[in-house]
């Protein structure tokens, strides 16, 4: 025993510290604690805004902008959590909403909508963007292509189909009743923020509160053994890129009322934004794990981003800059993470 | 204290969060010794291990080496000091070419070269050694089945020439013959003076191997130094466990002849594997498939469960034919497969245990889609209770449980799940004897109550002692079926093994 007592004190002074570290670490892992650092963040960037642009950031119709321009991604960055908490990803986002907004612009549908009821329009973008997922998820599951191909492939297609049908033009939209829909306020919350808000608790809602949740969980985090419990993982993989389809195609409806127009060029980019929102938020990208929670405010701190920067005149060059900064610090801090409770 | 201690271990502690793994742990490797570790699921086994291999730091305590106190900061300080390790759980890089792995972190080379032919040449002469020179060093180890992938872990330990070999749990994955031939490469080791610590929950195997044992319980020492051969059973089973056994497995009742059929398999055939495989099971009997690893045992199961898709047969539940090569058909059908590996084929390693275990009954916990959390929770925990798993606690990811308490999670989901036919595989692979008994009352009880049971297992005595019949399948064909007690254990090898033991 005596010779122990000497060893022992070295090894406590060097085992303090990472019992400290593990304290931190567990409730950065647990999902209140990760949901606090963004919001952190959030509260941060907010800060950042007032100091820097004063009364123009802290202004109701401000805020009300950043919440209508967070809400169109926001409903992409949901359906992208559902793939990727399901093992996939999706790069043909952004080239969906453009197609299913021109889809539903053509001057056949407006026409249409005219002469019956503008919803015909918001069903044409539904239908095109859940017909598009369905492909997406056919190719991915039973052709066996690689997620990322299938959809770099679709990527490329729909956004020449877009360009064919409108040829390359912007589509006005000329339907009184749907842009009246899409521009009120419910109880002075714009009806886009109202629709995110509503997807967003349906999501949170479909993610952890039922089959279809969890089985995306298993699907995700081991497939074959999800397959072994019964599980039929290509149907399911199939349902969920349908899914995300789908949320484009209502990010379409969105857009278009946001914009007034339907184009081949809506929707640049929504790929590079939804999956690194998704990230952020802390839905491990390797599949098997991820919160709804975390999407929606990993939107909400790249869209108050977009923003301050705009107000203080910086460059969109900038503000990419800064995004990809972002997107790194999130995923090394998440690999740091997965690596602790992994060990 | 003789002097010929290689290593000695004292007041070792580590801990998780939330778990204190190993609460103070000594005792000590004598040189050209077989030292065996005996403990239950989750007594810090494996985390001893890893501790004196250098994967994971102890928290307090002292490791001496040859006399010296030491700490190995990771692994290849641990490999470099001659200590080498073969753990529970694979650690095999696939990808890899087996000779990659076999000197994965020690690559023969010059002057920054690695020496490729040479890397190849030695692992084939290590897997000869092994009794697998069919293995080809060229192979990515990835597509080798579990048994090959463990052999190549043991040449991995081979080929580093180590003073203390450190093996966990090897037999679980093996056969009696390749049990046999590492038993004589252990003895070689002893004879040349390297120290070898042995794991496993075969008590036959400790009495057979080892010079000493010692005994972990709840991450303490609770004895050290007992003399393998001499100590009886039961007092070995009342320290792992602190209480007494009566009867390992349950007793049997007599099958009803009248009983319906409820699974028959007629004709069924591989590709390659297997072929013209017939066999009945009737409601309330178990039947045990025996044969080497490797035999086909598994591929039939998985083929009856549609996970393969066959070449030929047909495969009926309660009379009606299933559709060939489709896991949803079999489950509609009332069909459960427990998998052979609970890492790859049964676990979902970062979820809640309960998660795991609903997995496959979600609908019956679910209305209109949405399920309820708190009745699958309570459930869980009852199975996870009778099944002793440890430590306790539904919420706890799986990831961090011990091996054998991993294994019971998978197979609590098929018990909970209720199946008309049940196709278990390897059920108790690194189970406790407690937990192991406790786990063949479950399955006798499921059996009483009308399921049709298949058992897969490499042990013959659970085999023999489980099943009502028993089936003994070599190189894909079915070779004997008949009642479990008019066969012994000598008799199913022979078996097994004609033909085979060149
Ligand atoms: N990485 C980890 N994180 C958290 N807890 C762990 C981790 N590894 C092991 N434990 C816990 O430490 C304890 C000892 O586990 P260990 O794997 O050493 O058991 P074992 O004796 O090898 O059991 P088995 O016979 O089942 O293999 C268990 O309670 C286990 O849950
Ligand atoms: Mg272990």
């Amino acid at each position: 025993m005596s010779e122990d007592t000497a060893a022992v004190p070295a090894q406590q002074v060097k085992s303090a510290p990472a019992k400290k570290e593990s304290g931190i670490s567990a409730l950065l892992g647990s999902p209140a604690g990760r949901n606090t650092g963004l919001v952190v963040a959030l509260v941060l960037l907010c800060l950042g805004g007032v100091v820097t642009a004063g009364d123009r950031f802290a202004d109701v119709d401000n805020v009300l902008t950043i919440l209508r321009l967070a809400a169109v991604i926001g409903v992409v960055s949901v359906g992208m959590t559902f793939v990727i908490t399901g093992g996939g990803i999706d790069l043909s986002v952004g080239a969906i909403v453009a197609l299913s907004s021109v889809w539903a612009t053509t001057l056949a549908t407006q026409g249409i909508a005219n002469d019956s009821h503008w919803i015909v329009m918001v069903f044409t973008a539904l239908l095109v963007g859940g017909a598009c997922g369905l492909v997406n998820g056919a190719l991915i599951a039973y052709g066996r292509v690689v997620a990322f191909i299938a959809t770099l492939a679709s990527l490329a297609a729909a956004r020449g189909l877009a360009e064919i049908i409108s040829n390359r033009k912007t589509q006005i939209v000329n339907v009184p009743g749907f842009t009246a829909f899409f521009d009120a306020s419910v109880l002075g919350v714009p009806v886009l923020v109202v629709i995110f808000a509503l997807v967003a608790a349906g999501g949170w809602v479909l993610l952890n509160r039922t089959t279809f949740g969890r089985r995306t969980f298993a699907v995700g985090g081991n497939p074959e053994a999800a397959r072994l419990a019964g599980i039929d993982v290509r149907r399911h993989t199939v349902m969920l890129y349908t899914l995300l389809g789908l949320c484009c195609g209502l990010a379409a409806v969105m857009l278009i009322a946001r914009t007034t127009t339907g184009s081949a060029t809506h929707g640049g980019l929504y790929e590079l934004d939804a999956i690194a929102a998704v990230v952020i938020g802390g839905t491990l990208l390797s599949g098997g794990r991820g919160t709804i929670a975390g999407t929606v405010f990993g939107v909400l701190i790249f869209t108050t981003l977009s923003n301050v920067f705009t107000l203080n005149n910086l460059s969109i060059s900038a503000q990419a800059v800064a995004k990809g900064a972002i997107i790194v610090v999130a995923v090394l801090l998440q690999q740091r993470l997965a690596r602790r409770s992994g060990a | 204290m003789t002097a010929a201690a290689l290593l000695s271990v004292r007041g070792v502690v580590k801990r998780f969060p939330g778990v204190t793994a190993l609460g103070g742990v000594d005792f000590e490797v004598r040189a050209g010794e077989v030292h065996c570790l005996l403990g239950q699921n989750g007594a810090g086994k494996s985390t001893l291990i890893k501790v004196l291999s250098g994967a994971h730091r102890p928290d307090e305590g002292e490791i001496r080496w040859r006399g010296e106190v030491v700490e190995f900061g990771n692994p290849t300080a641990a490999m470099r000091s001659g200590v080498a390790a073969i753990y529970q759980e694979l650690d095999l890089v696939s990808g890899l070419s087996v000779a990659d792995n076999v000197f994965l972190g020690h690559e023969l080379s010059k002057a920054g070269f690695t020496k490729r032919a040479d890397a190849r040449r030695r692992t084939r002469a290590l897997l000869r050694r092994l009794g697998h020179p069919e293995i080809s060093p060229d192979r990515d180890v990835g597509r080798l089945s579990v048994a090959h992938q463990q052999i190549v872990s043991m040449a991995r330990a081979l080929s580093l020439d180590g003073q203390l070999l450190i093996m966990d749990e090897p037999s679980a994955v093996l056969d009696p013959d390749e049990v046999r031939v590492l038993f004589g490469i252990i003895r070689e080791l002893t004879a040349q003076g390297v120290a070898v610590i042995y794991i496993s929950h075969r008590l036959a195997e400790i009495r057979e191997i080892g010079d000493r044992v010692t005994v972990l319980k709840d991450g303490r020492t609770v004895a050290t130094g007992l003399d393998a051969r001499e100590v009886k059973t039961a007092d070995l089973i009342a320290l792992m466990t602190g209480r007494v056994l009566e009867n390992v497995y349950p007793r049997r009742k007599p099958v009803d002849p009248a009983a319906p059929v409820v699974l028959q398999v007629r004709g069924l055939a591989d590709e390659d594997r297997f072929r013209e495989v017939d066999f009945t099971v009737h409601a309330g009997e178990v039947v045990g498939l025996a044969g080497l690893v490797g035999s086909g045992r598994s591929e039939i199961l998985e083929t009856v469960y549609g996970a393969r898709k066959a070449a030929g047969g047909t495969v009926e539940v309660d009379g009606r034919r299933l559709r060939r090569g489709s896991v949803g058909a079999a489950v509609r059908a009332g069909m459960g497969l427990c998998p052979e590996e609970r890492k790859s084929q049964g676990l979902l390693l970062d979820q809640a245990v309960y998660r795991n275990i609903t997995v496959s009954s979600m609908s019956s916990f679910a209305r209109f889609g949405f399920l309820d959390d708190r009745a699958e929770r309570a459930r869980a925990a009852t199975l996870t209770e009778s099944l002793d798993v440890r430590p306790a606690g539904v919420e706890r990811v799986v990831r961090g449980l011990s091996g054998g308490n991993q294994q019971k999670v998978v197979l609590a989901r098929w018990l909970l799940r209720e199946c008309r036919v049940l196709l278990l595989d390897e059920p108790t692979r690194g189970v406790d004897v407690g937990a192991r008994s406790e786990i063949y009352e479950l399955i006798r009880a499921l059996a009483d109550s009308g399921v049709a049971v298949v058992v897969v297992s490499s042990d013959v005595e659970e085999v023999l002692g489980l099943a009502d019949r028993v089936l003994v399948v070599r190189e894909g064909r079915v070779v004997h079926d008949g009642p479990a007690d008019e066969i012994d254990e000598s008799r199913v090898l022979d078996l097994v093994m004609e033909g085979h033991a060149a």
